[in-house]
């Protein structure tokens, strides 16, 4: 499987979902979609079959609010028809609803809340060092969500419990809801803050580029002794000028015209990719 | 007289419990002295995490090792694992619906001389309006044993409530009778209803043994479960009964004396009285120094149940 074609294929789900749905936040949907499909398709041993029995390995959205690109990737997996989720997204009573929820099969965790996946995925890593299983854990964050407290109490924990099966992913696209991350709470040098926290920091120059970042996550895999940080460099509303790099695309929804012209930019990088 | 903290006995169920449950994990945030946990870290140091001073980190792991099919048990101040952890109690434990059974200790004003930062007056309130978390407030050690040996088995999100200090029985190690979720009548009578949780339990029949000298009959539940409440129970005391007297640790809002208002007001009214800390920073002192200070006492009660029975 082409699984850069995929991502580009997944991309136009989401954007059907988002403008179904009247809403949802379209900017990291596009900037996570690649981190999603590499683990989803090429790292993670996790399927609608094997899923809630114990044994496999644990994801954890922490930027919930990129569920969509989720939604779109378990869908792809089987855990879901896609059709059902662009019909029913956000609208009444719908089990798809703008965060992920653990009433839907592939889903562990809850999230929404920014800051609370690296702890709750840390407790995951402890809990399979106790099992002595070797599932390994996976977590991702958003930019933005750096700033909070909470992220930095789990770097602490996790480089204490010495959590070599916990591997952490940072969308790092540069860009949050009221701007770029720098105006808004300045965050670089990250890779500098990860390293002093002792985890071990894998920069992917290319964050949306498959095959850099299973590279990167088989690199993960060899870290002993310690958790892994990848440093995913991404493209905020990747996939069409029309909503790349700005940070108004953080939750936008496309017009018409706009749709049209993001849904022919997609196919075109499917196409070539 | 047992007398044993609640702590204490909960520290003892569980190492009870880890000896044929190699799932169940304390998890401490350097609180394991003020815990009662020392025991549990040193006997079973495999199934003991240590956090560091960072609850919310003690409740998001929690949350990650019970979706990983461990029965975690984090142990912190009460005033910190409720209000600095609220959102992970809330996201990572109800309703993300993990097996996390929070403990907060030295709850109430336990920590009395330290001021308004250490006093937990707000946590029933809080934890009661998570949908899916069930709180309890245990009266004394032999209740406490009852509730955890229940606690240890079940997979349901649950906040338990301990105070400090050794606190006198309520019951006996022979006589103690306890039914999960429903409230224990300890006496009965038609006067007033007198219903109360955690330490104002042994106040609150102590005032009814004042009050009977005086010839007013009450009847005093021990409402230890919180949430589910047990409506029941005071629906049917209060039916039976002049007036209602809630009595509780806590703030006057959204506790103990707000649901009972709330149930009595519905399908039986009568005068509720809800006795409790001020809505204020409570007065420096020991925790029998701020009871007596605010009426919480057996004399204090009674003399309240009498003048609303006027």
């Amino acid at each position: 499987m082409n699984l850069s074609k995929l991502a580009y294929k997944l991309r136009r789900d989401v954007v059907d979902m988002i403008v179904s749905g009247k809403g949802g936040h379209i900017g990291g949907d596009m900037s996570v979609m690649e981190v999603l499909v590499a683990l989803y398709f090429k790292e993670m041993d996790v399927t609608p079959e094997n899923f809630g029995k114990g044994v496999h390995d644990h994801f954890v959205m922490s930027k919930g609010h990129s569920v969509e690109a989720l939604y779109a990737v378990l869908a792809e997996k089987g855990f879901f028809p896609i059709k059902e989720v662009i019909e029913k997204f956000s609208k009444f009573g719908s089990p798809f609803i703008g965060h992920p929820n653990n009433k839907l099969p592939g889903i562990e965790m809850n999230s929404g809340a920014l800051g609370h996946g690296l702890p709750v995925a840390v407790g995951m890593a402890i809990a399979e060092k106790m099992n002595k299983t070797d599932q390994r854990v996976y977590v991702v964050m958003g930019d933005g969500e750096q700033a909070e407290g909470s992220v930095w109490e789990g770097a602490m924990a996790g480089a204490n419990y010495h959590l070599d099966n916990l591997c952490a992913v940072l969308d790092r696209n540069r860009l949050q809801i009221s701007g770029t991350t720098e105006e808004v709470m300045a965050l670089d040098n990250l890779k500098d803050k990860w390293s002093s926290f002792g985890w071990e920091v894998i920069n992917v120059a290319d964050g949306n580029s498959v095959d850099e970042l299973i590279a990167a996550f088989e690199q993960a895999k060899t870290v002993k002794g310690r958790p892994s940080l990848v440093l995913a460099n991404t493209v905020k509303g990747k996939g069409s000028p029309v909503m790349e790099n700005k940070a108004s695309w953080h939750h936008h929804v496309p017009s018409t015209e706009e749709y049209q012209q993001i849904m022919a930019d997609l196919k075109q990088h499917e196409e070539e990719a | 007289m047992t007398n044993i903290a609640n702590k204490q006995m909960i520290c003892s169920v569980l190492m009870e419990a880890a000896k044929t449950d190699q799932d169940i994990v304390v998890l401490c945030s350097d609180s394991r002295g003020s815990a009662s946990a020392a025991p549990f870290a040193n006997a079973f140091p495999e199934q003991f995490v240590e956090v560091g001073i960072a609850e919310q980190d003690l409740v998001g792991i929690s949350a990650g090792l019970a979706r990983c099919g461990k029965r975690p048990f984090p142990m912190s101040p009460a005033c910190f694992i409720t209000a600095r952890s609220y959102e992970q109690c809330k996201v990572d434990v109800a309703y993300s619906h993990t097996n996390v059974k929070l403990i907060g200790i030295s709850g109430g004003v336990s920590y009395g001389a330290l001021g308004m930062s250490h006093h937990s007056a707000q946590d029933i309130a809080c934890m009661c309006s998570i949908p899916g978390m069930r709180v309890y407030l245990p009266s004394d050690c032999h209740q406490t044993k009852k509730l955890m040996e229940v606690l240890v088995k079940d997979t349901e999100p649950a906040y338990i409530r301990v105070g400090r200090n050794a606190v006198d029985e309520v019951y006996s190690e022979d006589n103690c009778p306890f039914v999960m979720d429903q409230a224990t009548t300890l006496c009965e009578g038609s006067d007033a209803a007198i219903i109360a949780c955690g330490e104002m339990v042994l106040p609150s029949y102590k005032a009814a043994q004042i009050l009977k000298d005086k010839g007013i009959s009450c009847t005093v539940l021990d409402m230890y479960c919180l949430k589910p409440l047990d409506t029941a129970s005071i629906i049917k005391a209060a039916s039976s009964a002049e007036v209602v007297v809630s009595v509780e640790e806590h703030s006057p809002f959204g506790g103990l004396g707000s649901m009972v208002a709330q149930v009595v007001g519905a399908s039986c009214p009568r005068k509720c009285l809800t006795l409790s800390l001020p809505d204020a920073p409570v007065i420096t002192g020991t925790s029998k120094e701020v009871f007596d200070y605010y009426g919480l006492t057996g004399e204090g009660i009674a003399a309240k149940v009498e003048e609303a029975l006027k």
